[in-house]
């Protein structure tokens, strides 16, 4: 099933699952830190929404490739004295765990905005029903507002799901064998840069066609009961 | 981080930042050539006209920029056609192909804007110079063009930022531009955290003024008049 390439078709199959992980890890990491950055900007408190201001303001001007490298080589040393407090010698990010810490982050800032659109979208009536039929705040987010801000987020989501993915060649520069890794190993041992370049370009193609389709169909799902409206 | 340390290096963060600036722009004008062609024929009513730049498109926002960039600086040096025709010596060097690459990755962005801009140009507005007399070819340039740009222009900002991003991948084909430059100081200097800090502060300072100034050009062409219909 899997082509030949020179052998280095399995090797591009693992990348592609890596590639996958890698994507899916951040995304987790990357939806809890935009809705609490959402929570924070919509916060009664000014510190929180200073907090979540800043948060999003500064992620989003500097590059992905930045964050990257920064997660990588710039916590090298605070890694090893929070391993040397535990007893743990030499402990280090993996470049997999400072991808994931990288990308999430920058998921995260972007998707605050998204979460907060979604949140400002809500009706106030809806937190008002609830709180006349005697609801409690906690119950209120996650029974009401979550589930709504849900429908409403998803295509902003999806769009910063496609971007997420294709930054996921980043982490290639810190030596995460990904699909980008393997490739230019490949080309080292091949010589034949085009090619392999070309079929990285469409594995990743592959993935964003896939990841279309998904969101599609999610969209779809959450939209159920709810007319389109055509513009 | 110490002042003595940023004042010392201050000569070569400009001159990354100057690299930077260049690619950004070179790219995001050049690209915005580009897509124009691309742009008008991607919201042609025929379907042959689309399809091509629809495959442009697809290809270029479907996959990374990096991979882009190494398929143009590594990739092009697999054929000896292209090692011996008069585009080599561009193709050589990492400035041009961070260049090409960018220029046609946002290309492919820019026309998505336009498209959707020219879709927005209100009907009536389209109809209105045609009812006047106007041709095809008039209407284009002189109602729906000039309309579109206003409705494209806060999108096209957001492009250029998001360029002015992506400029750091040049890095990874040796060029020294400011992300480049700040690897190049962290390998003399072993201090990773103080000048990725201080790298990741002048793309926050580009980035601030890159945004004022589309918001005085915006003031300029009057974007906000146009948008109540």
């Amino acid at each position: 099933m899997i082509p030949d390439l020179y052998g280095f078709g399995p090797a591009l199959v693992a990348g592609t699952w890596m590639t996958i992980q890698l994507a899916l890890s951040a995304l987790a990491l990357g939806l809890v830190l935009g809705l609490l950055g959402a929570l924070a900007k919509t916060s009664p408190l000014a510190t929180l929404r200073w907090l979540g201001g800043t948060y999003s303001t500064i992620v989003r001007g500097v590059p992905e490739l930045l964050w990257v490298l920064l997660i990588y080589f710039g916590t090298i040393g605070l890694v090893r004295g929070i391993g040397e407090v535990f007893g743990i010698e030499n402990l280090a990010l993996s470049p997999f765990v400072a991808g994931t810490i990288a990308l999430g982050l920058c998921f995260g800032a972007y998707a605050t905005e998204v979460f907060r659109g979604a949140l400002l979208a809500i009706p106030k009536g809806h937190r008002e029903a609830g709180l006349a039929l005697g609801l409690g705040k906690r119950r209120i987010f996650m029974r009401l507002i979550l589930p709504q801000m849900w429908r409403l987020a998803l295509p902003g989501l999806g769009n910063l799901f496609m971007i997420l993915m294709k930054d996921t060649a980043l982490v290639s520069v810190i030596g995460l064998e990904e699909i980008m890794r393997n490739s230019q190993i490949a080309v080292t041992a091949s010589k034949e840069p085009f090619t392999f370049f070309v079929v990285a370009a469409f594995i990743y193609l592959g993935l964003t066609v896939i990841a279309m389709t998904g969101m599609y169909f999610l969209e779809k799902r959450a939209g159920r009961g709810f007319a389109r409206s055509t513009a | 981080m110490s002042w003595d340390l940023f004042i010392k290096w201050l000569p070569d963060f400009l001159e990354g930042a100057w690299v930077t600036l260049q690619l950004v722009g070179a790219s995001v004008i050049a690209g915005l050539i580009l897509a124009l062609p691309l742009g008008i024929a991607r919201s042609s009513r025929v379907l042959a006209v689309r399809a091509l730049p629809y495959a442009y498109i697809f290809f270029f926002r479907g996959t990374p920029l990096l991979v882009q960039l190494f398929l143009v600086y590594y990739g092009m040096a697999q054929f000896e056609a292209v090692r011996d025709s008069w585009l080599w010596p561009f193709l050589r060097e990492p400035y041009w192909c961070a260049i090409i690459t960018m220029t046609m990755h946002t290309a492919a962005y820019i026309a998505e804007i336009i498209r959707g801009a020219i879709q927005n140009v209100p009907a009536g507005e389209v109809e209105a110079a045609r009812a006047l007399g106007m041709s095809r070819r008039q209407a284009l340039w002189h109602i729906i063009l000039p309309r579109a740009a206003r409705i494209g222009l806060p999108a096209y900002s957001n492009e250029v930022i998001l360029m002015l991003k992506a400029s750091a991948l040049a890095s990874t084909v040796t060029l020294l531009e400011l992300t480049g430059m700040a690897r190049t100081i962290i390998a003399r200097t072993y201090l990773p955290v103080e000048i990725f800090f201080a790298a990741g502060m002048f793309y926050l300072v580009m980035a601030y003024v890159l945004v004022r100034g589309f918001k005085l050009l915006e003031r300029w062409l009057r974007v906000d008049a146009c948008q109540g219909r």
